[in-house]
């Protein structure tokens, strides 16, 4: 097992709100006296989360909240998450542009953050003063660039024009003159803001090539941020999902990919437990997973009453004491049972194991409106309730297509089901 | 079985020994403002020479004139000089040579207001970079420092051009023992420049106001320093007023070196270098205090 480079405790960032200058001298000395008396910071509220989509309550808020993690040698960790989620925060900090609030950022060895290609280049230098100053910028020492220059310039393309300002450059040349110097930087831990989304296919494809390289060789250790699923993918084995300025999710990349698709859609019919610490459930039996799925396995919280559905439920027997049933509770908006349900007795697992049972909804059981499922496995005799998670899923259903619809009526029909009964209609 | 248990004791182990292991960086919240991380900055030397020379090679790319310019200001006002303040108002040079006397005041006085003016801006003028990467922050206002020094130093050509001239035309008589102290004079405009500065710097992220202060506050210091008038031509209070700005004994120790007129004044100079140490030692104190967090103020 190789060893931690980079290790993160607690880490917090607190931002204030809103325009600084008004009242700051204010704030500082409220907060300076309540120092001095050594009681607690009166503006700094406990335990809110980053949520921009509520009105904070403070005037400060906490872009980062109590991140743990920690990275091996050579691994290369993509993080992900919506806008805001904290993931610039968490990069300046580590890159050390602005310092924590609380906790704390160990290391070993060298760190350098490439957060923007190109930082410093000073347009009327030419490409070869701007690739000293450039590497020089981002911590490389004069000799150093010296013995790489022509790998640089290779690795650019930009060979003919190595005397010309760079202001007579096109973006793309530009791009690529800021990657390449970056690119042969030789910390041991490298961070890379969303740096490749600039520069054409053909050259994205060569950076991810050469950071990958890099890392397998010569065990550099990279953390990476992009919104690109597919770079992500192929760059990176290990993932971290931010939302609202906490770690909501760590695993392997292809995991981590999917907790975030399935949250990104704000959905709240997927959860997945498997590569978190804490797991729903009993010493006997763990929640892995849960999902609402549609015919093709897709993860949906919205469909049309005429399509059929499906609950996945992934559970962990990890001691088989008893007939274990996993369970459903279906409840109407207004929280009335709607149904519950469970496995036949010739599915019953007889052994240790990772089980995934699959509850299908036929058309029509639901009528339009919002309903909540509820997850649950109960072993009998004793009728012990390993965990009961309630509501573990939320989704709606929606009726697109009218014509589809049996009867002249076009309005909302009541009722908690739309179950077609069988009709017969004789003349007598 | 026991073999994979003593393996799993060693990783144990050896984790554990891990955790004790040196961190090369530690990152935490309030890290002291003492620690002035001397060794960075010397690690990052190669970078403050590369600033440097960034600034003065793209000063006066695409000019016509290119580094004439440096020459170009300081004759024009002078020129100016002689005519407002000597001419028209009459103020006398205390026997040096108009030229002469206002050259070597507006050469210094022009090397301590760019420390000063471009120092204090270090924060606002180059967020972009400190948004983007970490060096030791210090490095930038060094190399503001070290690429005046270069400037009065092609400046200076012209004040020896001209004194030279002087010298066999008018027999100027220098203090040569004097001269030898120039190194601790211009030690003291770079620190007093740098330090005012970094104090500014500092104050102006939050503060924006300050900007506006600088600009013409420099303007009105520069009165307040004998610059366009010798120290012999002023009243008694006026001089012991003069006698608490620290510029004055470092411009009146320079005439008095070189021109031989001036009053040099050791308890004076001795003086502005306590002034110089103070604010100095303040202004990297608060520009050490800034940088952990002026990103999020800025």
């Amino acid at each position: 097992m190789s060893k931690v480079v980079l290790k993160i405790e607690n880490l917090s960032k607190r931002y204030r709100l809103g325009e600084v200058g008004s009242g700051t001298i204010s704030h500082d000395l409220n907060r300076f006296w309540a120092k001095l008396r050594g009681k607690e910071d009166p503006l700094s509220q406990v335990g809110q989360v980053n949520d921009r989509t509520a009105e904070s309550i403070s005037d400060y808020v906490w872009a980062l909240k109590d991140i743990n993690f920690e990275l091996r040698e050579g691994e290369i960790l993509g993080v992900i998450g919506k806008n805001g989620a904290g993931k610039s925060t968490l990069l300046k900090l580590i890159s050390k542009i602005t310092s924590p609030t609380t906790g704390s950022i160990k290391a070993k060895g060298r760190i350098a953050s490439l957060l923007e290609v190109g930082t410093g280049m000073h347009p009327e230098m030419t490409a070869r003063e701007n690739i000293y100053l450039n590497g020089a910028i981002l911590g490389m020492t004069k000799s150093e660039i010296k013995k790489k220059f022509d790998e640089i310039i290779e690795f650019a393309g930009v060979g003919l024009y190595v005397d010309t300002p760079v202001k007579r450059f096109s973006s793309g040349m530009r791009v690529r003159l800021g990657f390449a110097v970056a690119a042969f930087l030789e910390p041991e831990i490298l961070i890379v803001d969303e740096v490749l989304a600039v520069g054409d296919i053909e050259f994205q494809k060569k950076a991810i090539g050469k950071m990958k390289d890099v890392s397998s060789n010569s065990g550099r250790t990279v953390l990476f941020v992009s919104h690109n699923m597919s770079s992500i993918k192929t760059l990176c084995d290990s993932g971290l999902v931010m939302s609202n300025g906490t770690v909501s999710f760590k695993g392997d990349i292809d995991s981590s990919i999917q907790y975030y698709l399935g949250n990104s859609k704000n959905l709240n019919s997927f959860k997945s437990y498997e590569n978190l610490d804490e797991k729903p459930g009993s010493k006997d039996v763990d929640l892995l997973e849960y999902k609402l799925i549609d015919k093709e396995g897709e993860v949906i919280d919205s469909f049309n009453l005429y399509e059929e559905v499906s609950v996945q439920m992934k559970f962990h027997i990890k001691k088989l004491n008893g007939k274990i049933y996993p369970n459903i509770h279906v409840l109407d908006k207004y929280e009335n049972y709607f149904l519950v349900d469970t496995i036949p007795e010739n599915e019953i697992p007889k052994e240790t194991g990772i089980f995934i049972s699959t509850f299908k909804f036929p058309k029509y059981i639901f009528n339009t409106g919002e309903y909540s499922i509820g997850l649950a496995v109960t072993s009998f005799p004793g009728s012990i309730v390993h965990f009961f998670e309630n509501p573990a899923i939320i989704f709606n259903v929606t009726e697109d297509d009218l014509s589809l619809r049996i009867g002249p009526s076009t309005g909302m029909l009541p009722g908690v089901t739309r179950m077609q009964l069988q009709t017969k209609t004789l003349k007598i | 079985m026991d073999m994979d248990m003593s393996k799993n004791m060693e990783r144990v182990m050896k984790d554990k020994q891990e955790g004790l292991e040196e961190w090369s960086t530690i990152i935490k919240p309030k890290t002291s403002v003492w620690n002035l991380y001397i060794k960075e900055i010397w690690a990052y030397r190669d970078l403050l020479i590369l600033f440097v020379k960034r600034d003065i090679i793209t000063v006066y790319k695409q000019t016509v004139l290119g580094p004439i310019w440096f020459f170009v200001q300081p004759i024009l006002t002078t020129l100016v000089y002689i005519f407002v303040f000597g001419g028209i108002a009459g103020i006398s040079t205390g026997g040096i040579p108009k030229p002469l006397f206002y050259l070597s005041g507006i050469i210094l006085w022009n090397y301590f207001a760019d420390c000063f003016t471009l120092t204090s801006d270090t924060f606002i003028k180059n967020q972009n970079i400190f948004g983007k990467v970490y060096f030791p922050r210090l490095i930038l206002p060094l190399s503001i420092v070290v690429s005046g020094l270069i400037k009065l130093a092609i400046q200076f050509t012209l004040f020896i051009a001209f004194y030279v001239y002087y010298y066999f035309q008018s027999g100027i008589a220098p203090n040569y023992s004097a001269i030898l102290i120039l190194p601790y004079l211009l030690l003291l405009m770079a620190g007093l420049g740098l330090g005012f500065g970094l104090i500014f710097s500092s104050l102006t992220t939050k503060y924006r106001d300050l900007k506006f202060l600088i600009v013409f506050g420099v303007q009105l210091f520069m009165y307040a320093t004998p610059i366009i008038y010798p120290m012999s031509s002023i009243g008694v209070t006026a001089k012991e007023i003069l006698f608490y700005n620290p510029l004055t004994h470092i411009i009146e120790a320079f005439k008095y070196g070189f021109i031989g007129e001036g009053e040099f004044n050791g308890l004076g100079l001795v003086y502005s270098g306590v002034v110089t140490f103070i604010v100095l030692t303040s202004g990297i104190l608060l520009f050490n205090r800034t940088e952990k967090s002026f990103m999020d103020t800025v």
